[in-house]
């Protein structure tokens, strides 16, 4: 029996022996993140850049935007990545943030059927296409997430005030690659960025939708993406934690956002997917 | 090419040690409850028994509330670690192991156990015939207990968070290469997961089965 026990101890042991290696360390940052940048590929670019420049290490969590402020304001991360910009103005008023910037913005496009049964192509704006599908009854595909992304498709069926109830309109609750597959299978319109929807439907890759871009590039599809560094006075410290005043580390954070808008980030953002895409993924703001 | 043996590397990692932390106390917490009678037993061992079936995305749910800075052991700032993706995973393979061992040690006859115990045998070697006899289940635990948290992706994404080079595992470098559309790349590291459980299972069926060949 007495082998029993010390196994026993060893196992609940061990853990905590494993946790005096990975001990909270200020040269880590936690960034929550909406998806799209990470699946895009440009985190890895912006993390691998910033951790040669400063040595501080990003753990990034990809979910959406909503989810993201949702694990901020319990002080689970330290900085983060986000289009939602209504979502971040009250974010913001709560007092959980303490700087917040806006560096960088691409373009929602409408993804429809190729041959385009509700003549979203043909439209003016974002707003009248998503009347039309709603008029035409079309198949549409919400992600019905909580994410920036659907933010930004509830904000506009709020705008066209059709009401998107019935049998033609699907909420997925996924990712938006998935959506995008899910919309390519139902011939079905749905509001998607841009980076995924390139990235789903590459030249030569395995995944080619059968979906086209019936509608881009109009001022109501911009898609705005910030940065917001997270108040540490909000997450005073609770538990016995070492050397920091708060959970959130502060230092890192802001040194992360300072790097986003640094010249030499700046352009490294702006020159993203062009390689591959013949296009920007990414602009910069008033550019 | 580096990545993926990074990924392998960390699946094999989290996964081994949480199979051997479930194994050295799922094993003799089965044999105790196998071997032994005491009011509300059959209590626990339904308990157990419902435990087989704990959803991965639960424990994990479970275990970021417990783990997260807001959380009662958040000041261990364990959260998207790979020690809290070892917890998880212990915490879904425990009950698969220990029910697989109470149900072979049940079967052990029980002539042999009253005999062990007529002869003197200390607690010890005791315990090392017991575990002898049920061989072919314990092993059998296991391969479940493997099988189901090397496959898990739930726990792992919630708990770890899917962090590149540090907490990516095969199977949410599965669904992280399928979001970015690239198949190809999802279906060569689910190809590698496939390949790790058959190596796995084939050197646990070589020693499972090893004695019995000379029947």
């Amino acid at each position: 029996m007495k082998s029993i026990t010390y196994y026993l101890l060893l196992t609940i042991l061990l853990p905590a022996l494993i946790s005096c290696g990975t001990n909270v360390d200020n040269k880590e940052i936690i960034l929550a993140t909406t998806t799209s940048v990470q699946d895009s590929g440009l985190l890895d670019v912006l993390t691998d850049a910033f951790r040669k420049e400063t040595g501080y290490k990003i753990k990034a969590i990809a979910v959406g935007s909503g989810e993201a402020m949702a694990l901020a304001r319990r002080g689970e991360a330290d900085v983060l990545l986000v289009h939602s910009p209504k979502d971040e103005e009250t974010f913001m008023q709560e007092g959980f943030g303490k700087s917040r910037a806006t560096f960088m913005y691409n373009y929602f496009v409408i993804v429809g059927p190729p041959d385009d049964p509700a003549g979203c192509s043909q439209t003016a704006s974002a707003k009248e296409a998503f009347a039309r599908i709603a008029e035409k009854q079309a198949n549409f595909i919400s992600r019905g997430d909580n994410s920036g992304t659907h933010k930004k498709e509830t904000a506009l069926w709020k705008e066209t005030s059709a009401s998107p109830k019935g049998k033609w309109y699907i909420q997925a609750g996924v990712g938006m690659g998935q959506t995008l597959l899910i919309a390519g299978e139902k011939k079905a319109y749905t509001l998607s960025d841009k980076g995924t929807y390139l990235a789903f439907s590459a030249e030569g890759g395995k995944s080619k939708l059968a979906l086209k871009i019936v509608r881009d590039g109009v001022p109501d599809l911009k898609n705005n993406y910030s940065v917001i560094v997270l108040n540490p006075d909000k997450f005073p410290k609770i538990n016995p934690a070492p050397a920091r005043r708060s959970w959130v580390n502060l230092a890192g954070a802001q040194a992360f956002a300072d790097f986003l808008v640094s010249p030499a980030t700046l352009k490294l953002i702006s020159e993203y997917g062009r390689d591959k895409y013949g296009e920007p993924l990414f602009y910069l703001m008033g550019k | 090419m580096n990545e993926i043996f990074d990924i392998v590397r960390t699946s094999l990692e989290v996964s081994g040690l949480s199979l051997i932390i479930a194994g050295v106390i799922g094993i003799p917490l089965g044999v105790i409850v196998g071997l032994s009678r005491f009011r509300g037993r059959k209590w626990l061992i339904a308990l157990v028994n419902t435990g087989m079936g704990l959803p991965p995305v639960l424990v994990g749910l479970v275990v970021v509330m417990m783990m997260g800075r807001s959380g009662p052991l958040g000041f261990l700032g364990l959260l998207y670690s790979r020690t809290a993706m070892v917890i998880a995973q212990t915490i879904i393979a425990l009950p698969l192991v220990t029910a697989f061992t109470i149900a072979g040690i049940q079967k052990i006859d029980p002539e042999l156990i009253r005999q062990t115990v007529s002869l003197g045998a200390t607690r010890l070697q005791f315990f090392r015939i017991i575990i002898q006899e049920a061989r072919l289940t314990i092993l059998v635990a296991l391969m479940a207990g493997f099988g189901s948290i090397i496959s898990e992706v739930g726990a792992v994404m919630m708990v770890g968070g899917n962090i590149r080079g540090e907490t990516t595992v095969l199977t949410t470098g599965i669904l992280q290469s399928t979001r970015m559309g690239m198949f190809n790349q999802a279906l060569i590291l689910g190809g590698v997961l496939l390949a790790i459980s058959f190596i796995v299972n084939l050197a646990l069926t070589l020693i499972q089965q090893k004695r019995t060949d000379h029947y």
